[in-house]
């Protein structure tokens, strides 16, 4: 039997590429996934992924649960954990295209959802912490049922395949959104299951990633402890409980996030001014169980927003453009110049540099 | 002059026509093709657009010259010839290079000149106009890096821990590298005219290719590093 993620370790190389409009206009989806394609040898076939916000402008009010099926019985069973605590307002299969390079895939399902007020006053909790809590229930306890992305306005498409491949499976074509990430995919080692691609979600935060946390089980320790189950051994899903945590539970700031997970060394520390010091200093000290090590080059989706953030070390590529209300990054500046060949500004970030980019108040 | 044009093929193909051509070569519309050049001892490649990682790999007496920026690891072991970049470059510029020349008008990024080493009569040189990232020269072994510093942007000319691991070559800085600590293992001091001897030839003719003032760029004060002869890593990893 083919062994399933979470039963194998998969380190993974990988492409990542995104693009954002601070002005908040809405892009089709066909760039972003063109832009993968220069890099098509950072990836292997084994997995390739988007995440678009701003995608369900119509049905903004709802999450928008993206989900994966083994089977219907699985179905089943999630749906009537989700009627429990929701109310389903739509549920209806993800439109795909079927294409000779995309096989094999499991039941895609797409559920607009309304947390139930009476649930959530029973759990005494907020109703991001409610759906959080929801998504983490079915990925740990119910066998074969998958939350792909659960955000408001947003969603994840990935799959097993290039990642031009997965554009053109999911029609990424006829999506709109202000903000797209990409990903394509290289594990070197193969179970290669769908709910392994990249991005990962939760709430509204995304994750993709190129690179391999050495850090990893230190940081899943840490995180596991404040509810959080890492349930596939890639390291990409700890990115996102840790963004997760930190931002939402904790509400660090984007820039204290970035200095937790990529800190910078005690001597760089060392030569800042007091104060800076001081901010980092406990920062590091708070948080040591969530400093990542190892290369990695990320970008962090959330709703009216990016961050893009490399390792300390910068052991991973990261290019980062504009060209007017527009911002690129990306692996390698070649998948830029095909989002926008005048692309200017192009540079590339330090180790441990946040490359932070908001949609501007009022346009998302 | 032959023209190739990189939209209408992949990395291989390219590659291919490359070789196969007899003679000179421009590359139009390049978009991140891998491998340009790679092992090649004759010709001149002339490229239009942004050539993928690992432009120049295994050189080995070929001239590549790049009309804007290159990705990363350009120059990656190469052996002979050179390469000219008119724009930045990526991480590890001249990656393990032990010989020829790589010369980037503009920034480079992390780990430049990343385990470059010298090999009997082979000696690689690369110099950088702008400034560079961390890690620069990074277990160097052998084989001259300059960095000139002639960017704008007021960023400091080079990042945290240059020279780590260093063990033989030398690395000019342009300045007095008062903002740059080193790690103890190297020496770094103001460059004698003894120092500029050898490197004033190779920066002279980068000025010329760039159409840079030499005499702006020479009448600066330099720093040499050295690997501290007192104080060495050299035995920690090999006789040489």
């Amino acid at each position: 039997m083919l062994l399933k993620e979470g039963q194998v370790r998969i380190p993974s190389g990988c492409a990542v590429s995104a693009v954002i409009s601070r002005d908040g206009n809405l892009m089709s989806g066909e760039r972003i996934v063109a832009s993968m394609k220069p890099m098509h040898e950072r990836s292997n076939g084994l997995g390739g992924g988007f995440a678009g916000y701003g995608i369900y402008p119509d049905m903004a009010e709802f999450y928008a649960f993206h989900m994966f099926f083994d089977d219907k019985e699985s179905k089943k069973i999630c749906e009537t954990y989700l009627k429990d605590g929701f109310e389903i307002v739509k549920a209806e299969p993800l439109p795909v295209r079927k294409i000779p390079a995309i096989t094999d895939e499991p039941i895609i399902f797409r559920y607009f959802l309304s947390p139930l007020r009476s649930r959530i006053a029973d759990a005494q909790v907020d109703e991001r912490e409610f759906v959080a809590r929801a998504v983490i229930h079915i990925n740990v306890k119910i066998d074969g049922a998958y939350v792909v992305s659960a955000g408001k306005n947003m969603g994840v498409f990935k799959a097993v395949g290039f990642p031009e491949d997965v554009g053109e499976f999911y029609r990424l074509d006829e999506y709109s959104a202000y903000s797209w990430t990409a990903h394509g995919r290289y594990p070197t080692n193969t179970p290669g299951w769908w709910g392994g691609a990249h991005p990962f979600g939760l709430l509204d935060y995304t994750v993709v990633h190129n690179g391999e946390i050495s850090s990893y089980d230190a940081n899943r320790r840490y995180i596991e402890a404040y509810g959080y189950k890492c349930t596939l051994q890639t390291d990409t899903e700890v990115f996102t409980y840790i963004a997760d945590y930190l931002l939402r539970r904790r509400g660090l700031t984007l820039e204290e996030t970035a200095n937790v997970i990529a800190a910078p060394f005690w001597s760089t520390i060392e030569r800042k001014p007091p104060e800076e010091r001081e901010r980092l200093t406990y920062l590091r000290n708070v948080f040591s169980g969530l400093l990542v090590t190892g290369p990695f080059s990320i970008i962090l989706g959330f709703e009216g927003g990016l961050m893009a953030l490399n390792d300390r070390l910068k052991l991973r590529s990261m290019v980062v453009a504009e060209k007017d209300d527009r911002v690129f990054i990306a692996s390698e500046e070649a998948a830029i110049r095909v989002l926008e060949p005048d692309a200017v500004n192009v540079r590339a970030p330090e180790g441990g540099e946040p490359v932070i980019v908001r949609v501007k108040e009022g346009r998302y | 002059m032959i023209i190739l044009n990189a939209r209408s093929t992949d990395n291989a193909q390219l590659n291919e026509s490359v070789r196969a051509a007899k003679g000179d070569c421009e590359i139009v519309g390049c978009i991140g093709e891998r491998f340009i050049g790679a092992g090649l001892s004759d010709k001149t490649i002339n490229i239009k657009g942004i050539p993928g990682n690992a432009l120049g790999a295994y050189l080995n007496g070929a001239k590549i010259r790049v009309d804007g920026n290159a990705q990363d690891a350009v120059g990656d072991t190469m052996n002979e010839g050179e390469i000219i970049v008119n724009g930045n470059a990526g991480d590890a510029a001249g990656y393990a290079m032990r010989g020829g020349k790589i010369y980037i008008k503009g920034n480079a990024g992390y780990r430049a000149g990343i385990h470059m080493k010298e090999y009997r009569g082979k000696s690689p040189v690369i110099i950088i106009g702008g400034r560079c990232g961390s890690f620069l020269g990074e277990y160097q072994a052998g084989g001259l890096i300059v960095v000139l510093g002639l960017h704008k942007d007021g960023k400091r000319i080079v990042g945290n821990f240059p020279c780590a691991g260093m063990h033989g070559g030398k690395v000019l800085i342009r300045g007095n590298a008062e903002d740059i600590i080193f790690p103890d293992k190297v020496s770094a001091k103001r460059a004698t005219e003894e120092d500029m001897s050898a490197a004033k030839g190779y920066i002279k003719e980068f000025c010329s290719v760039f159409s840079i003032d030499e005499n702006e760029v020479l009448s600066s004060p330099f720093t040499i590093v050295t690997p501290d002869s007192a104080n060495p890593y050299k035995r920690m990893y090999v006789e040489n």
